[in-house]
């Protein structure tokens, strides 16, 4: 991993404290996340997983100030190099986002402008952060174009989105997050939208710009696959909350929190072929109707009296956490 | 019993048999080559799995096996019979016979028509039964797929995805088919409920002997489910054999890397006896397929000849077919080099 200044203070780059997210409905409010803390350290790539409806995504776009201003409530603390985001002026968030903090987001032909080329957008992108001259600007937006493995980028730069193909457009995306060399990059569902041979390219691709640059990395994933191949730590979210924080290789051999190790059983993959596939009962409670005590614990099969009570996320083990009353008793199958 | 007569009982004893089928689409950029030649059959009450990125006709052909599309040229034929030579009346029920479920389910429903109604609908469509009889199939079929009476009275938006799954196969099973195209049919559910919901496609193959054509781009779902594998490219099959031997030890380069490029959850110190096989590029356009072997401008084996020369379509091995100038018995081109082995079981096998 590279030494950036943040590595050497110790200091993580982001650290999420507290961070509780609501939306404003008619005659009150609608809870999605509630208290999810965790830390990226500097060229770090962590993996974010949880069922639809866990609040992956409005924790991303939380961290990256994307929120709807007018009915989104957010508390806590977003701390990036030690500054809150939540409370620092809107224009300097501005001015971070896209520079030391970017995205990249599933859909690619959705998130690039089809009125303008691939060159146009990408330098916008790049002088709207750095002061730097036209013909500078193209140069390295070129620059950028091949690195990302994007063939002839002389004369692609001057193509238009619709012009290129699903993976190529990921890797114009990719381009645009990175060309400013940003210290983090939040990735939702970067691969989903597209084909397994392409998938492993862009996989691929995101852990070597990663590990070249020192650039951290947020992945939200619903893939368990895709974050073993691709991070070093995984944080599991269920129904808002984190569930469990530890490195990948840990929880794959022996998940913390029953949730995890449900999802790691589901995978058809690690069951013997056209035996029973274990699945994980009901579904995420919604957000009105979450219960009292452990938000789990209607799906859990090793659910207790005591999980009436809401259990804290506690420190499990060496590096990790894990939100569960009986996580020192439970022996939970992992994906070995 | 004489030759011709044996020859007919044994294209009979297939559910479904596909010989040299073409569907071509006509477009103002040209001639859309979604399936280009594909021959396979299916046998009565297995599974067929049929695996393909998008663009390589998995989805036309799907259509086609439930008689939603018209074959361009070739033949599909159920049980023998081709419905162009049928009258009406058994056209129909081959209609019934046939059915198909679609990727996604929310979709599939009418917002407007409450549960029980969606599932009434297509026996009403053929006029089966009185209200009351449609009524008591349509319950019956809900508590099949494993949903309480009471959701017969909701409505689509009230129902979570994996439900709504349900009520689309519930639906379809109200008209007892033989053959169910299923096309994508977990894709758009939860990892932590597709288990659920393959077991119940599993459950209704076991009681009712229910044939499957199951077309997904996930290699661990069709590897699960199938008895047989068939490998879909670019409007063509490059490979089709036993789920075990297609999806354990593959012979085509594509097979190969297309196993290989599947993300495995495990520790990093179990993958690495997992050779890469990175593909180059993506799928090129069904509008000008490439000359010869289709696969051969990704392919990291390709030789002068696949250019020149289609590969033709083999049995190396009993009942595995390959189409590949450099495959046999013994692997395909890219096994020359060294053993490659793929998933967690063969990670443990000698190779």
């Amino acid at each position: 991993m590279a030494q950036t200044p943040e590595a050497r203070t110790n200091r993580p780059l982001l650290e999420v404290r507290d961070l509780s997210i609501s939306f404003a409905r008619p005659g009150g409010e609608t809870s999605i996340t509630r208290n999810v803390s965790f830390d990226v350290n500097a060229g770090e790539r962590v993996g974010v997983v949880g069922e639809s409806g866990c609040g992956k995504t409005v924790t991303g776009l939380a961290l990256l100030g994307l929120l709807p201003s007018r009915t989104a409530r957010i508390r806590g603390r977003i701390l990036f190099q030690g500054r809150d985001l939540l409370t620092m002026p809107a224009r300097e968030f501005r001015r971070l986002r896209g520079r030391d903090i970017s995205m990249i987001f599933q859909e690619p032909m959705s998130a690039l402008d089809p009125v303008f080329t691939v060159g146009e957008q990408l330098t916008e992108t790049l002088r709207s952060h750095e002061k730097v001259s036209r013909a500078e600007a193209r140069e390295r937006a070129i620059a950028a174009l091949e690195e990302v493995g994007i063939p002839s980028p002389h004369t692609r730069i001057d193509e238009y989105p619709y012009q290129f193909s699903g993976g190529m457009r990921q890797r114009v995306m990719i381009a645009m997050a990175l060309i400013c060399r940003p210290k983090l990059v939040i990735a939702d569902e970067p691969t989903t939208a597209l084909d397994v041979t392409v998938q492993a390219q862009i996989i691929d691709l995101l852990r070597s710009l990663s590990d070249s640059h020192g650039t951290a990395l947020l992945f939200i994933t619903h893939d368990l696959g895709v974050v073993a191949e691709t991070c070093s730590r995984l944080l599991t979210m269920y129904a808002g909350e984190v569930v469990e924080n530890a490195p990948v290789d840990d929880v794959l051999i022996r998940p913390g929190h029953p949730y995890s190790s449900g999802l790691l059983r589901s995978l058809p993959g690690l069951s013997e072929r056209g035996s029973r596939l274990p699945s994980i009962p009901g579904r995420v409670p919604a957000p009105d109707h979450m219960p009292a005590g452990c938000r789990f614990q209607q799906r859990c099969p090793h659910a207790a009296p005591l999980c009436e009570q809401h259990p804290e996320l506690e420190p499990f083990q060496d590096l990790r956490e894990v939100r569960c009353w009986r996580k020192d008793e439970l022996t939970l199958t992992g994906a070995v | 019993m004489n030759a011709l007569a044996s020859q007919t009982v044994a294209d009979r004893d297939d559910a479904v048999s596909v010989d040299d089928l073409v569907i071509h689409f006509h477009t103002r950029a040209g001639t859309v080559k979604a399936v280009d030649g594909v021959s396979f059959h299916i046998r009565p009450g297995e599974t067929f799995g049929i695996i393909g990125e998008s663009g390589s006709g998995k989805t036309t052909l799907g259509r086609a096996l439930a008689g939603l599309l018209k074959a361009t040229d070739g033949h599909i034929r159920y049980q023998g019979r081709e419905p162009a030579t049928l009258s009406k009346a058994e056209q129909r029920q081959i209609r019934r016979d046939y059915q198909i479920i679609f990727q996604d389910p929310h979709a599939a429903l009418n917002p407007r028509m409450s549960i029980l109604q969606s599932v009434m609908e297509p026996m009403e469509i053929l006029r089966e039964g009185d209200a009351r009889q449609r009524q008591r199939v349509a319950k019956e079929a809900l508590e099949r797929v494993g949903l309480p009476a009471e959701i017969g009275r909701r409505y689509p938006h009230e129902l979570s995805g994996g439900q709504k799954q349900r009520v689309n196969i519930a639906r379809t099973l109200t008209l007892k088919p033989r053959f169910i195209v299923c096309d994508e049919v977990v894709a758009a559910l939860d990892v932590s409920i597709r288990g659920s919901v393959l077991n119940l496609f599993a459950d209704l193959q076991k009681e009712l002997g229910i044939t499957y054509a199951f077309i997904t781009h996930d290699i661990s779902v069709v590897s699960h489910v199938s008895d047989r594998v068939g490998v879909l490219y670019l409007g063509r099959l490059m490979e089709v054999g036993p789920a075990a031997a297609v999806t354990k030890k593959p012979i085509h380069p594509y097979t190969q890397a297309l196993l290989s490029a599947e993300p495995l959850p495990l520790p990093s110190g179990q993958r690495d006896q997992r050779r890469a096989i990175r593909l180059q590029g993506e799928i090129p356009s069904p509008l000008a397929p490439p000359s010869g072997c289709r696969f051969r401008t990704r392919c990291p084996a390709a030789q002068s000849r696949c250019a020149e020369q289609e590969p033709a379509w083999r049995e190396v091995a009993p009942e595995h077919w390959v189409a590949c100038h450099f495959a046999d018995s013994e692997g395909g081109p890219l096994d020359r080099e060294q053993p490659i082995s793929f998933g967690r079981e063969s990670a443990t096998e000698t190779v």
